[in-house]
């Protein structure tokens, strides 16, 4: 996107890159600063990870693929999403560095207060389903996705999610607090080999698991493209497998994000922290009540 | 009237950055103004802009003759005593002894390619050349002699 090509020299056409990355990073020394925490040094990096992966417990992948569906789905995925701001807060106080203690202080600023974003966001997708659970909300798109029948007011939404999740993922435009030319890599300095795998692994887990839920939430994870009730077109797209559905809008959103990156420059954390709270939080805040007044009075399909 | 003010910075936003997002989503489609040069598929073709900067040369014309008047402009001019000059007294045709080159020493691994000996040198003896790859597996190779063997200097040059 930025007319000009990746690593392409391993590997056909450099598929097998991501192969040597990490072979790479298991094979580095793995260094502990002498003076850092090493209890907490060594905790951080599992943290990140682990509450990355546990987000994806509730998450219905398939029709009839879901691990664990829980009847508070949607509270449990943005609560363990919080916990990860603890293991980036440990990794900055552990390291025993002033610049990567300031970095992860503006990282868990950022992520903290982007979730309130986040959360309002999912509840205006709540408020027109009635119910937290997930199986619930794909359900419930049965005769359309919720971004074409809840239309204004959840592109809103949506738009405000996106937005806030890049944010929350530590992602570009908003990675001031991890981009290797800012703070010396912020909050991750101090880390080498597989420790440092670990938080570019839970980024981009992070990513994946931002995506489903938007995916799920606002066009209807596994659930094909159903137009009202004309029954004949719906059945033609139940054809099409539920899991192709699902990984199909997941990597659309995911495309998405990526142009973020590649497109955008990135924001110094006062713009950033600007944005969320006089522009985003606001509009979230009236974008929410404009849910409920079409939840109530009927004005969505 | 602030909230016109906000609304206006909102939408504003929203359409340059939709314009930006077009633009990266017009180089996806369309991949063929590749900027990256596939450098070692491409030495055949491959030149530089004028002014890069590889390597210090003494350009020698046909007659094997060289502009240097043995000055040392150069070795002051140079940051890191990376040129050495080795001077001999000429005898001249009219019988007296003028001062001039005898050795240029260059240390290509140590030289920073300021162009600093190129601007000073008050004859024009010196350019840069466009070559790069400079990488050998004995460094004695890196230390050069620019003045070819038997050259002198051209008529006229002072």
């Amino acid at each position: 996107m930025q007319m000009r090509l990746g690593p392409n020299r391993v590997g056909p056409k450099g598929s097998m890159q991501i192969v040597a990355d990490t072979v790479k990073l298991l094979l580095k020394e793995g260094l502990t600063p002498s003076s850092s925490d090493k209890f907490l040094f060594n905790l951080a990096p599992i943290i990140v990870v682990v509450t990355a992966m546990l987000v994806m417990a509730p998450m219905a992948f398939a029709k009839d693929l879901q691990l664990w569906d829980l009847n508070i789905g949607v509270l449990y995925v943005s609560s363990v999403s919080s916990l990860s701001v603890i293991g980036i807060l440990m990794a900055g106080w552990s390291s025993f560095n002033k610049y990567s203690l300031l970095g992860a202080m503006r990282s868990g600023a950022q992520i903290v207060s982007y979730e309130l974003s986040i959360g309002l966001s999912v509840i205006s997708i709540v408020i027109l389903t009635g119910s937290l659970r997930i199986s619930d909300i794909i359900l419930s798109q049965n005769d359309g996705w919720w971004i074409f029948k809840g239309h204004i007011p959840i592109l809103i939404s949506f738009v405000i999610f996106i937005i806030a999740s890049t944010a929350e993922i530590n992602r570009a435009p908003f990675d001031l607090a991890e981009a290797e030319q800012e703070l010396t890599a912020g909050f991750h300095t101090e880390y080498s080999g597989m420790k440092f795998a670990m938080f570019l692994l839970g980024e981009y887990i992070n990513l994946f698991v931002v995506s489903a839920i938007a995916a799920t939430l606002f066009f209807g994870g596994w659930m094909p493209l159903h137009i009202g009730h004309w029954e004949a077109f719906n059945h033609v797209m139940d054809y099409i497998p539920s899991f192709i559905w699902f990984l199909g809008k997941t990597f659309v959103i995911i495309f998405i994000i990526m142009q973020f990156r590649w497109t955008f420059p990135r924001m110094r954390v006062d713009q950033l922290l600007n944005l969320e709270w006089k522009y985003l939080l606001p509009l979230s805040m009236v974008n929410v009540l404009l849910v409920t007044v079409m939840a109530i009075m009927g004005w969505h399909f | 009237m602030y909230l016109k003010e906000y609304f206006g910075t909102i939408f504003r936003t929203v359409k340059s950055l939709l314009g930006g997002m077009r633009l990266t989503g017009y180089y996806f489609t369309h991949p063929k103004e590749i900027h990256t040069e596939q450098y070692p598929d491409n030495r055949a073709t491959l030149t530089m802009f004028d002014r890069f900067k590889g390597e210090v040369v003494m350009p020698h014309d046909a007659n094997n003759e060289h502009r240097c008047t043995g000055c040392q402009a150069c070795e002051i001019a140079c940051p890191n005593a990376t040129i050495k000059i080795i001077t001999k007294q000429e005898l001249q045709a009219d019988g007296k002894k003028k001062k001039a080159l005898d050795t240029f020493v260059y240390h290509l691994d140590l030289c920073t390619l300021c162009n600093n000996c190129i601007v000073s040198c008050p004859s024009d003896a010196i350019i840069m050349a466009q070559t790069f790859e400079h990488s050998v597996y004995d460094k004695k190779q890196l230390k050069k002699v620019l003045n070819q063997p038997g050259s002198k200097i051209m008529e006229g040059v002072e």
